[in-house]
């Protein structure tokens, strides 16, 4: 049987080029960066290079990157960190209600630390709308965050418009841009944010590597104490292996995005449009504006996890809801953000189309996939009748 | 001349040899094995329980969270993962600071941790709490009468480290569990240092958190996990990150699975020889301690001379600069005071806390063996030490005037 995987979102694998890189560095008697002798050295080289390579992936200057273990914790030293370091400015968020659960949970921990959130509502695309946030922001608000592109629905947010408002309302701004780093242009100078997260796992690098983005200058709360690392801002001993593997990774990106995306994007059309001739089939986020291998459909009246069980069984991968919390069977909060009713958000199925997506794969799925619908709703009806 | 010296003596050995593994190990090749499947093949992430990709991951992360527990004598469901040591001890001390604040408002932190635990107290310090550092012995040992009297109804939390990363000194973990059961104090113990070099039991040991890191016991970089106990007390942690809920709410994010399957295998493998290798190590500690004893005078051992880790020899060299005998050995990577401060010149305050002075602070060494280190890297470390040694010595007007008996303590010295 043919084995399909469309779930890319949830992790692409790594490629064997960034593979490579790191195994070096994982077999090898690597130094620890903060030693003096030969083989740290060597080590703190490797670290500047892979500084290097992320930082020109987004437009950033070496400096202004500073690694973490994953996007999660980005997230939350971005919010947690800012929030602290301008409190006497004011003790109130602005934060999109589409955000992945760590910035969500980020500033819910903060409300309990006595500030104030205002969670920004969105369109039925998912958009954040500039006008909303404009009379959202007050004297007192020191944090803006709103994700770049949205990891559940596709949804690519215009964060240059959000940016110009923060910039004129002079308070700081923090988009999560996990889902789109990597995966579409990214330029922080030219986006304008203040504070930006991006994460291996999303460009076919590694696990264990991510970074924030810090523009120069903007002051941040430590996030983990001791060894001084990262400039004292987050500590402990560098991941090397991983760090190597990010920066590898970043490089292909850049080099290689306009090509990966001429396929994925040929590929993604293709599945929406056989998945959208199935009957009931929704497309959820924004049609155009979306990442170029993200495809969330809903299917009405049917469970998504017994239709991704039943996918399953046919030999194709694909995501629930929120990868990061599909051990809990819930309407999404996004999908309810963007008005969705109960009765399609948990029919809700994200297929992540990758770089090592074939046509034949997306050819078997529109086979498959209206075969699992259909015998799924006959199996309903009778249920039903039987009732 | 010694270039045509060195090469010959070198034949065989391969060059730097490195003798710094409490800075960080090579990953087993044991472990790098079952690691590398998780980093093409099988990926998919391990929360993500909707397809068999998945599904595996998760079996491997549970097989390794066992296998960790094992080397610790814990549950499986007692081991959190983290991103490593430091992550560990930040989330131990803040974690229990936050929830633990209406009980109590006073930390006991020992002097000679690890900075990661001396400055997440100094950060807790300036949020309102009251620390007391607990000061050691000048062979590194917390004086236990000491730790009792500071302890009051306001102490919630006591953290000492089981060995010492510097000088491999090893706390009595037992009976500083105890008093801290008495009192009702939760007992954190840092074994970044000690795991798989020294018996850990958490249970007869009374630990409530306990800190570990993979990269020390030749596993990856980038894991590290904390101990929480679930019974007896159960112990309760505010998170430092959250997120989608995974770690029993106490540290979300994703789940670094091959690296968590290398930690596994690194723990699985650090408990079936640890017996045979601590034997080894003492060998070749005691070999290297004794070489430079009967070659050298002015050589002190720093740290507990029996109640030590085996993989850590810490010494000062008087007269010379630990710097100039790194620059001097270049043959050999090891360290001056700790891996994580040696970017700045100050004196190692672990030995300033042992009370060596800033002198002998400043002329130490720390060497640290690890499971790959060979009797001949051994052997030609001593050559190579010794020589640098005797000839930074010759170049050293202080070490003259002790030779012949002046006290370098009655000398007046005159500013240039």
């Amino acid at each position: 049987m043919r084995q399909v995987y469309l779930d890319y979102f949830s992790k692409t694998p790594l490629l064997p080029e960034v593979r490579e890189a790191m195994i070096p560095w994982l077999t090898g008697q690597a130094g620890n960066p903060s030693s003096l002798h030969g083989p740290g050295r060597k080590s703190a080289q490797a670290l500047d290079e892979a500084r290097e390579a992320v930082a020109s992936l987004i437009g950033a200057e070496r400096e202004e990157i500073i690694f973490t273990s994953c996007g999660t914790e980005a997230n939350n030293f971005a919010v947690r960190g800012l929030a602290a370091a301008h409190a006497q400015k004011g003790k109130h968020l602005v934060i999109s209600s589409t955000e992945h659960f760590s910035v969500l949970y980020a500033a819910r921990r903060l409300e309990k630390e006595g500030y104030q959130v205002t969670l920004l509502p969105v369109d039925r695309y998912g958009w954040v709308n500039p006008d909303e946030l404009r009379k959202a922001i007050r004297p007192e608000t020191v944090l803006v965050s709103v994700m770049h592109a949205n990891g559940e629905v596709g949804t690519i947010q215009p964060i240059e418009e959000i940016a110009k408002i923060t910039k004129e309302q002079n308070v700081l701004f923090h988009t999560d841009a996990i889902s789109a780093c990597g995966t579409i242009p990214v330029d922080v100078k030219r986006l304008g944010v203040d504070a930006m997260t991006l994460a291996a796992d999303q460009f076919y690098g590694p696990v264990g590597a991510a970074a924030l983005y810090l523009r120069k200058g903007v002051k941040i709360f430590p996030f983990l104490d001791g060894g001084g690392q990262e400039e004292g801002l987050r500590s402990g001993t560098e991941n090397l292996p991983a760090i190597v593997g990010m920066g590898k990774a970043a490089e292909l990106a850049r080099e290689k995005m306009e090509k990966r995306n001429r396929h994925i994007i040929r590929l993604r059309d293709k599945l929406i449009q056989g998945l959208l001739s199935v009957e009931g089939v929704s497309l959820n986020g924004h049609p155009t504006r979306r990442l170029p291998g993200h495809v969330s459909v809903s299917v009405p009246d049917i469970e998504g996890e017994s239709l991704l069980l039943a996918l399953d069984l046919k030999g194709v991968s694909v995501g629930l809801g929120s990868a990061c919390n599909s051990k809990a069977l819930k309407s999404s909060h996004v999908l309810r953000a963007m008005g969705i009713p109960d009765r399609q958000a948990l029919g809700t199925l994200v297929l992540t189309v990758g770089l090592d997506t074939e046509e034949a794969d997306i050819d078997y799925v529109l086979k498959v996939f209206p075969e699992a619908v259909s015998t799924l709703r006959e199996f309903s009806l009778q249920t039903a009748t039987n009732k | 001349m010694q270039t045509s010296s060195q090469r010959t003596e070198a034949k065989g050995l391969k060059i730097p040899i490195f003798l710094d593994n409490m800075s960080t190990t090579r990953v087993d090749p044991r472990a790098m094995e079952e690691m590398l499947p998780y980093f093409s093949e099988e990926y998919g992430n391990a929360s993500s329980r909707s397809h068999p990709f998945g599904w595996k991951a998760e079996e491997k992360v549970d097989e390794a969270r066992a296998r960790i527990a094992r080397l610790i004598h814990a549950d499986p469901k007692e081991i959190i993962f983290t991103s490593g040591g430091t992550e560990s001890c930040n989330l131990a001390i803040k974690g229990v600071c936050e929830i633990y604040r209406e009980k109590g408002d006073h930390l006991i932190i020992g002097s000679t941790e690890h900075r990661a635990t001396i400055d997440v107290a100094r950060r807790m310090e300036r949020q309102g709490f009251r620390v007391t550092y607990l000061p050691v012995d000048g062979q590194g040992l917390a004086d236990l009468e000491t730790l009792r009297k500071e302890i009051t109804d306001k102490t919630i939390l006591i953290a000492l480290m089981y060995g010492n990363h510097e000088v491999g000194t090893i706390h009595p973990a037992a009976e500083i569990g105890k008093i801290a059961k008495e009192k009702g104090v939760l007992f954190f113990c840092d074994a970044a240092a000690a795991q798989g070099f020294a018996p850990i039991d958490v249970e007869a040991m009374g630990i409530d958190l306990l800190a570990l890191s993979a990269h020390k016991i030749y596993g990856p970089k980038g894991i590290g996990a904390l101990y929480v106990r679930r019974k007896n007390p159960r112990v309760r942690l505010a998170s430092i990150i959250d997120g989608g809920g995974a770690e029993r709410g106490m540290r979300s994010g994703t789940l670094n699975v091959p690296a968590i399957v290398g930690f596994g295998k690194a723990c699985e493998l650090a408990l079936q020889e640890m017996d045979e290798e601590r034997k080894r190590l003492w060998k070749l500690n005691e070999k290297l301690r004794k070489g430079f004893e009967s070659q050298l005078d002015y050589v002190h051992l720093n740290g507990h001379p029996t109640e030590r880790l085996p993989n850590i020899l810490n010494m000062s060299f008087e007269f010379v600069e630990g710097e100039s005998i790194l620059m001097g050995i270049k043959e050999i990577a090891v360290s001056s005071g700790s891996a994580c401060t040696t970017a700045t010149l100050e004196p190692s305050y672990v030995l300033i806390a042992l009370g060596k002075g800033v002198e002998l602070a400043h002329t130490s060494i720390r060497f640290s063996l690890g499971r790959f280190n060979t009797e001949e890297e051994v052997d030609f470390a001593i050559k190579r030490v010794t020589e640098a040694i005797k000839r930074l010595r010759e170049m050293s007007p202080l070490y003259d005037m002790a030779k012949e008996g002046i006290d370098l303590k009655s000398v007046t010295w005159k500013k240039e």
